[in-house]
């Protein structure tokens, strides 16, 4: 007697959002991501469609980031302070599938930003790359508050991803990302129902499901992945299983989490025991990386080029795979 | 999943006899369904009910015992397709391949390094399982006599050939080395020897029929140790095999396929063969084979299986109380931290690492992170306060100051006014405590 395939009777599927959108449709995108509208857990085409691959979004600071290890800074050194040259580099170079802006300056501790600065960084990339873009607030709920209109506006027709809505804090940017034709970022700590929270508090201000990308604080190997890949999993389950308001395409934080790790910076001089630093945060990163795309995640956010090439190869094996 | 104390009596005689010490069947049923009764109690249970019942509450996926004593390791036993429905039991083991071709002394290298390879982390000590001794010129018999003198490890044997695997077993004798493998072309032969030697044995399907159908010959040959191979080598496929046979043994109790995997890293370099090793932590393999050998590629596979098999509903906690790190004495600095293990021995090994002599104070937040614990409430001024109190650290110490995560910086001062200590705020993150006290500690308690 051979073997019965075992197949879930999956009874929905996940949301398909697409970023970006190309002159005919309104923005001055070369290309779009679509993502999500999966039918089953990643990548098992025995029981289901993945119809959309897992894309990587890499990360463009505003300012000059301070504490990268070398072997990360590496690359950036000669564009970081530009962030239009660096987006284009990590585009026509290191092949991202988007552009995560961070608007770190903004940050009242730190370089304090104007909203219009932040717009003309965002007009800046947006003329310096074709792909989409995920524009991403210092943190700083006030100050947030006050840019993000003028940052929305500046990205206004791309279809952009706004992030982040908290539970605490999401009118002012889902009412950006309404006016001005966006997506955004849902983000909750690592609690299912605060995700579904925010996720209805924003649907009902008129956000439509396939504009919304969830983001639940992720972790990395070794500091807490395991909370973020079941958090993942357990939400994917719940999207399959029917519940409209865990639908939606999910995101990972990987690079800034990987590489502020100790495994990944700390000199083989102090912890002999970890082997030659050389390599030791790419192999962090990818990591960290492998088991959120088998948890189920749809956008990455990464930093290290080898480490998005060597993923980027996994998800090409992954989606390449046959049914059985 | 267990049987309701319904689902046994229907299989008891029903007859109240009470010949077990217990006055009726549906009482015994519902002793049995807890787990406080023993079937064997029953005298007149015919063979046929003992036989479904001891079947039906067998475990989904057997436990496999590789090698003997200590260093014994114990495979499969999984209950769940996901580790948030109750855990992973038994953390896969990872085996480093030794090709038997090897110069005897790079062979004798490779086997010592991968025995004393060992990580430490979150407080406590995480290493290889099994060498893999891969015959791949003919001398397995010759190999095992040397792995079997320097390896503290248990042995996989890996030949495809009948007799050198005779000659290696026979060098192993009664050690429980795994044999690798019994496929359609020498099945009868490494049967028997996994007969004769007690060993544990793994089966090879070209694909999952076939590895459903040797599985199944074997169960019918009286063997009950068996390690399942799909030969999926190719992600993809690997991934969607290694479900289906978890599924399997799990959600369908398929006897056959309720045996842990094993699975073969793959990949074109050192890095590749990384994300292949997270697949198959991550997705169900109950061994890992690999070549990769250096620290700083099995440091991520070993906190990855780590991780993954982190027993979700009990975070790895160490006691609330007063820990010292070096030599503190009564003018050393006191950090408050929370019990979760990994927050505990961050602080610890970078507070070593900067050279420092302190006190921590641990505050039991149930094993959560410091602003996990903030935000759940239970890593406030008061708990903080409280634990300050009782531990005893005053006893200990000069002057009543403590440094506070400065991820929690706005407990500063409520702290102060709930514990009557001063409080410096710390860095952010543990990796800054070195910094902190080398440059603005000794400032920050001067108006002190």
């Amino acid at each position: 007697m051979p073997l019965t395939i075992p197949k879930e009777r999956w009874t929905a599927e996940v949301q398909t959002a697409t970023i970006g959108a190309t002159k005919d449709e309104g923005g001055t995108r070369t290309s779009t991501v679509t993502i999500g509208g999966e039918q089953t857990l990643p990548f098992l085409h025995f029981e289901g469609e993945t119809p959309n691959r897992p894309v990587i979004a890499m990360e463009v600071l505003d300012e000059i980031p301070t504490g990268w290890p070398e072997p990360l800074a590496q690359h950036y050194e000669d564009v970081w302070g530009d962030p239009a040259a660096w987006a284009r580099k990590a585009v026509d170079e290191f092949g991202a599938d988007l552009i995560c802006l961070r608007l770190l300056s903004a940050d009242p501790d730190g370089g304090d930003a104007s909203a219009d600065q932040c717009a003309e960084t965002i007009q800046s990339v947006l003329e310096a790359v074709g792909v989409p873009l995920i524009i991403w607030g210092c943190g700083n709920d006030d100050k947030d508050n006050d840019i993000m209109p003028f940052c929305s506006q500046a990205g206004a027709g791309e279809r952009c991803i706004l992030g982040a809505a908290t539970e605490d804090n999401y009118k002012t940017i889902c009412a950006s990302a309404l006016a001005d034709g966006h997506l955004i970022i849902n983000q909750s700590p690592l609690d299912i129902n605060i995700q579904k929270q925010v996720n209805i508090l924003v649907t009902d201000m008129g956000m439509d499901l396939g504009d919304i990308i969830m983001y639940q604080i992720t972790g990395s190997l070794g500091y807490g992945v395991e909370y973020a890949y079941s958090i993942l999993e357990r939400t994917r389950l719940a999207a399959l299983d029917g519940d409209r308001m865990l639908q939606m395409p999910m995101l990972s934080i990987v690079g800034s989490e990987a590489w502020r790790v100790k495994e990944a910076w700390q000199p083989e001089e102090e912890a002999p025991e970890w082997g030659p630093l050389e390599r030791r945060g790419i192999i962090w990163e990818i990591a960290t990386a492998t088991l959120f795309l088998h948890a189920a995640t749809d956008i990455l956010v990464m930093r290290h080029p080898e480490a998005v090439a060597y993923v980027r190869d996994h998800i090409d094996e992954m989606m390449s795979g046959q049914p059985i | 999943m267990a049987l309701t104390a319904m689902d046994i009596y229907k299989q008891l005689p029903k007859t109240n006899c009470g010949d077990c010490g217990i006055p009726t069947c549906l009482a015994f049923a519902m002793k049995l369904a807890q787990g406080q009764a023993s079937l064997d109690e029953c005298p007149h249970v015919t063979e046929e009910a003992a036989a479904a019942l001891e079947g039906s509450s067998a475990p989904p996926m057997a436990t496999v015992t590789i090698g003997i004593g200590d260093q014994a390791l114990d495979i499969g036993g999984q209950t769940v397709l996901f580790r948030h429905e109750e855990t992973f039991h038994n953390p896969c083991g990872i085996a480093v391949q030794v090709n038997t071709s090897l110069p005897e002394e790079e062979m004798r290298e490779r086997i010592t390094t991968a025995c004393s390879t060992e990580f430490d982390r979150v407080g406590m000590i995480f290493g290889l399982d099994l060498i893999a001794l891969n015959d791949d010129d003919g001398s397995l018999p010759q190999a095992a006599q040397l792995a079997t003198e320097v390896s503290t490890l248990p042995l996989m044997l890996m030949s495809d050939n009948p007799g050198t695997m005779r000659g290696a077993l026979e060098v192993c004798g009664d050690g429980r080395p795994l044999i690798y493998a019994a496929g359609a072309d020498n099945f009868d032969e490494m049967i028997a020897l996994a007969k004769e030697f007690s060993s544990p044995l793994a089966i090879r399907g070209q694909d999952l029929d076939e590895l459903y159908e040797l599985s199944e010959k074997a169960l019918d040959a009286g063997i009950e140790d068996l390690v399942l191979d799909s030969c999926a080598r190719e992600p993809a496929t690997l991934l969607q095999y290694q479900t289906i046979i978890q599924r399997a043994a799990i959600n369908q109790k398929i006897k056959p396929m309720g045996f842990p995997t094993i699975g073969f890293i793959t990949g074109d370099d050192q890095v590749a063969k990384i994300i292949s090793g997270c697949e198959l932590i991550a997705k169900y393999a109950g061994i890992v084979v690999t070549d990769l050998i250096t620290r700083d590629t099995l440091l991520p596979l070993i906190t990855a299986r780590l991780n993954i098999y982190t027993d979700p509903q009990k975070p790895i906690q160490v006691e609330s109380g007063i820990y010292e790190i070096g030599e503190p004495d009564a003018s050393s600095p006191v950090l408050i931290t929370t019990n979760f293990s990994l927050t505990y021995y961050t602080v610890e090994a970078d507070t070593s690492a900067g050279n420092i002599d302190a006190w921590v104070v641990v505050v039991d937040t149930e094993g959560t992170s410091v602003l996990t614990a903030w935000a759940a409430e239970d890593f406030t001024a008061e708990t903080i306060a409280k634990t300050i109190d009782e531990c005893g650290i005053e006893e200990k110490v000069d002057s009543k100051i403590a440094v506070l995560p400065g991820g929690v910086a706005v407990l500063s001062g409520e702290l102060e006014d709930a514990s009557g200590w001063n409080v410096v705020v710390g860095p952010r993150e543990s990796a800054g405590i070195p910094a902190f006290f080398k440059t603005e500690y000794a400032q920050r308690i001067a108006q002190y």
